[in-house]
């Protein structure tokens, strides 16, 4: 636990230097550059003209798509690192190393059927026109 | 602890920590001007220019040049933005990628920290700085930028997902060849995986690995040809059009800095990092020249990407990505993981690696074949509409113009 500490403490040790760099970075900004600010400066810029309408835009529902699909895949890979670590350490006998791997392989199998439905549903293919 | 032998006296911790960070810094920073510098010159030989040349001997200032121009330039905040995610961006996108330096061994003994699940911590961190990315897209209340975040945050999931599973497959090779040794549970360490590399370099097991790797690490750095989130004649500019000056530097730098953290993530992985193929033992200087000599191929590589490939259309990036890349990422995994557990040697699973990146090869060139075929193809066999152009009646004396 204290090993652990000590390793992962480091990142703790991390943080706070990052966010320095990034904050005297941005007060070197504020000391030296000019500062006018006039209501046409702070308009949000569209390449010249003034902005149409909400500038909030909509945006295609197929991101929303990409996004549940990563978290299946992205939850399975939360899964599969410590597995991949320890699988082969696991085999006091060669069998018991197997049924670890195939229970693995239809876990992943079982997750590709939410590959395929996405596929067949066209979430990949994007509707020209 | 090798800080503090140096030093001769001992020290706490944290402070032993902080002084390596602060090592990082210092080396950041000038990786940082170099690689900028280096990514102008190396195009402006792609395109047959010279690159700076003022400022300083043959342009070496050009980066800091660069930076006081950024620094001494005004800070402008649109007056409808969303006031705290678009000055908190910038932190939400350098910081994670700060935090990936952490486990990165550059060489044998000289990392911060050797975490012992240092893998999974590089992905989980490194992804937080898309959160970054879409805050500053969000608040800048600007149509550029939020379509030009959608898309990163979209490409950069896409990609991490065939990233990480090539990572799975390579750290099972790793925990076969690490259990040999009696401790397969280091094969989560960056440091461990590197000094597995003694004899064989990964390459040679995983090549698959190392192409899906490079992909992904273009993908995830916007880098063409998979720029399309900023691609400036699309989105002009992407996420950061309502940034300027130095918080705009900030996510410049961030980019900068992870493109250097994947690289050498990707010759650790990969190339054997600090370790030299042919013997066991290398000195510290020899190690620092090697880690150099292949984070610079790599580097070299990545920028001359830019020169050489046509930026693609965003959903042939998506696709390619979830077509393509993940069948092959998880075929891959399996593939490892029988051979592995039914006993194969090493060679086995280096040519079973070998022949699915041929087959990868193969279906992509298939892919680019077919659709350049179908494409003459549409053209040919369109049905021949009667398109009577009927000329406009015109007098002899306007036809006659000159």
């Amino acid at each position: 636990m204290s090993e652990l500490f000590e390793n992962y403490g480091a990142v703790l040790v991390a943080i706070p230097v990052g966010i320095m760099l990034v904050l005297t970075a941005l007060l070197a900004t504020k000391l030296l550059a000019p500062q006018r600010r006039t209501a046409l400066k702070g308009q949000v810029y569209e390449c010249g003209m003034l902005p149409i309408g909400r500038n909030w835009a909509q945006v295609h529902v197929r991101y929303y798509t990409y996004a549940l699909l990563f978290l299946v895949f992205d939850v399975e890979v939360v899964f599969l690192l410590p597995w991949a670590v320890s699988f082969l350490g696991l085999m006091d006998g060669p069998e018991f190393g197997k049924v670890i791997l195939w229970q693995m392989v239809l876990f992943i199998g079982t997750l590709l059927i939410a590959l395929a439905y996405a596929w067949r549903k066209g979430v990949f293919d994007w509707q020209r026109n | 602890m090798v800080l503090s032998e140096f030093a001769g006296v001992s020290m706490p911790d944290w402070i032993d920590a902080l002084l390596r960070i602060m090592f990082i810094v210092a080396l950041m920073t000038i990786m940082a001007f170099a690689l900028i510098y280096l990514e102008r010159k190396i195009l402006a030989r792609f395109q047959a220019r010279v690159g700076p040349t003022r400022t300083g001997p043959i342009g070496t200032l050009q980066s800091i040049a660069d930076a006081l121009k950024l620094i001494t330039k005004e800070d402008v905040r649109p007056i409808t933005a969303d006031r705290w995610a678009f000055e908190l961006a910038p932190y939400m996108a350098f910081v994670p990628v700060f935090l990936v330096f952490v486990p990165m061994p550059f060489t044998e003994t000289w990392f911060v920290r050797d975490l012992n699940l240092g893998l999974l911590f590089v992905f989980g961190v490194l992804g937080l700085n898309i959160v970054g990315v879409v805050m500053a897209a969000w608040g800048s209340d600007n149509k550029y930028a939020l379509l030009g975040g959608v898309r990163a945050a979209a490409q950069a999931i896409s990609y991490e997902i065939p990233m990480l599973l090539i990572v799975v497959a390579l750290v099972m090779v790793a925990a076969g060849r690490l259990a040999v040794d009696g401790d397969a549970s280091a094969a989560g360490s960056i440091n461990a995986i590197v000094g597995d590399q003694t004899t064989t370099p990964y390459i040679l097991l995983q090549p698959l690995g190392f192409f899906i790797f490079i992909v992904g690490m273009l993908a995830e750095l916007h880098r063409p040809p998979f720029d399309m989130p900023i691609a400036e004649s699309e989105v002009v500019g992407g996420y950061f059009v309502e940034y300027s000056g130095m918080r705009w530097g900030m996510f410049f730098l961030a980019e900068y800095t992870a493109l250097f953290l994947l690289v050498v993530l990707a010759s650790s992985l990969f190339l054997g990092g600090w370790n030299w193929p042919f013997g066991a033992d290398v000195g510290l200087g020899l190690q620092i020249v090697l880690t150099f000599v292949k984070t610079s191929v790599l580097i070299v590589l990545v920028i001359g990407s830019r020169a050489l490939f046509p930026r693609l259309r965003i959903d042939q990036l998506m696709a390619f990505s979830w077509k393509v890349l993940l069948p092959f990422s998880i075929v891959q995994v399996i593939a490892n993981g029988i051979i592995l557990a039914y006993g194969g040697a090493d060679w086995v699973v280096g040519l079973v690696s070998f022949a699915l990146l041929a087959a990868l090869g193969g279906l992509v060139f298939y892919i680019m074949r077919r659709k350049q075929g179908e494409g003459t193809r549409t053209v040919q066999t369109t049905p021949a509409t009667p398109r009577v152009i009927t000329a406009p009646e015109v007098t002899p004396v306007e036809a006659g113009g000159d």
